[in-house]
């Protein structure tokens, strides 16, 4: 079996706020009807974490959950037990309209670290990122520069930031460019 | 710069983070119907100053479609829904009436 790697093999920047590609992550999509009990049991039974409001995440003691969409979340867990994970919901879901597929080697994860970690984020995403805003445990779809991304924000204050692998290093430049020594806006 | 409400998950998304997808409300015309229903479903569109009723996606987003009422003149934006419906809905009706009277667009007014 070969070596699994991340797109970016953990390179990491330092500039006003910390930019880190976390490695290897376990990540499922999950589509189905989110307010079914069978589906929610069964993320529960896979990762501890309840269903999560619109723009949520919720952790779980295996895991977390993040809303995606009306009707799809984005599971995440270890990389290796991604398997198993898959295994549980796809058991706890028989007979109901839902799909769980592994996506953990079609994206990256950064770490977006450090008191400026906001303002990294807000000079690339149209979002509103003002402290008041976006609280911990928030999650969002949007676009860093020119690509889709999704992020939430850790009770730690720290952000992590879902990319397709493709644009791994796009999306590391960018960050980089923006974490920048001297760039501080100093706005948020 | 054009902001929009989608109705799924009620971020206001600015115009970067949507796709403009054409004129909402179109009744598809397949195999089988009439050539002149046929062209209308494919070409003919509204090209309105004022009251516009519009698809969009939330392409950098949820990734759903929705329905938005707008002014193309003004850019103002009276409201948007889900477009899983073949009408605009009363309220988003009775708002452009208030500022509009006596508008229509297509069969609506």
């Amino acid at each position: 079996m070969s070596n699994a790697v991340s797109a970016l093999n953990s390179a990491s920047f330092e500039g006003f706020a910390t930019v880190t590609e976390t490695g290897l992550r376990g990540m499922i999509t999950l589509r189905g009807d989110l307010s079914s009990a069978k589906l929610k049991a069964a993320v529960k039974a896979a990762t501890g974490a309840a269903i999560p409001d619109v723009r949520r995440v919720t952790t779980g003691k295996d895991g977390m959950a993040a809303w995606m969409s009306p009707d799809e979340l984005l599971i995440l867990c270890d990389y290796a037990s991604v398997n198993d994970t898959i295994a549980t919901l796809t058991a706890k879901l028989t007979g109901e309209h839902a799909l769980a597929v592994n996506v953990s080697d079609a994206r990256a994860v950064f770490r977006i670290a450090g008191d400026g970690a906001r303002e990294v984020l807000a000079k690339l995403a149209p979002v509103d990122l003002s402290a008041g805003a976006f609280q911990a445990g928030d999650f969002r779809r949007s676009r860093i520069a020119q690509v889709a991304a999704a992020f939430w924000l850790n009770d730690d204050n720290s952000f992590e930031l879902v990319c397709f692998r493709s644009v791994a290093q796009y999306v590391f430049d960018v960050l980089k460019v923006s974490a920048q020594p001297g760039g501080e806006v100093g706005f948020l | 710069m054009l902001t929009l409400q989608c109705p799924y998950c009620g971020v206001d998304a600015e115009e970067t983070e949507l796709h403009a997808e054409g004129e909402a409300h179109l009744k598809r015309f397949g195999p089988g119907s009439s050539d002149d229903d046929f062209e209308t479903y494919l070409f003919m569109r509204e090209n309105p100053k004022g009251v516009h009723f519009e698809r969009w996606r939330h392409s950098n987003g949820c990734g759903k479609f929705f329905h938005a009422a707008r002014s193309t003149t003004t850019l103002e934006v009276f409201g948007t829904y889900s477009a899983q419906t073949y009408e605009p809905p009363q309220d988003i009706k009775d708002k452009i009436t208030a500022k509009y009277p006596g508008w229509s667009w297509r069969e609506f007014a």
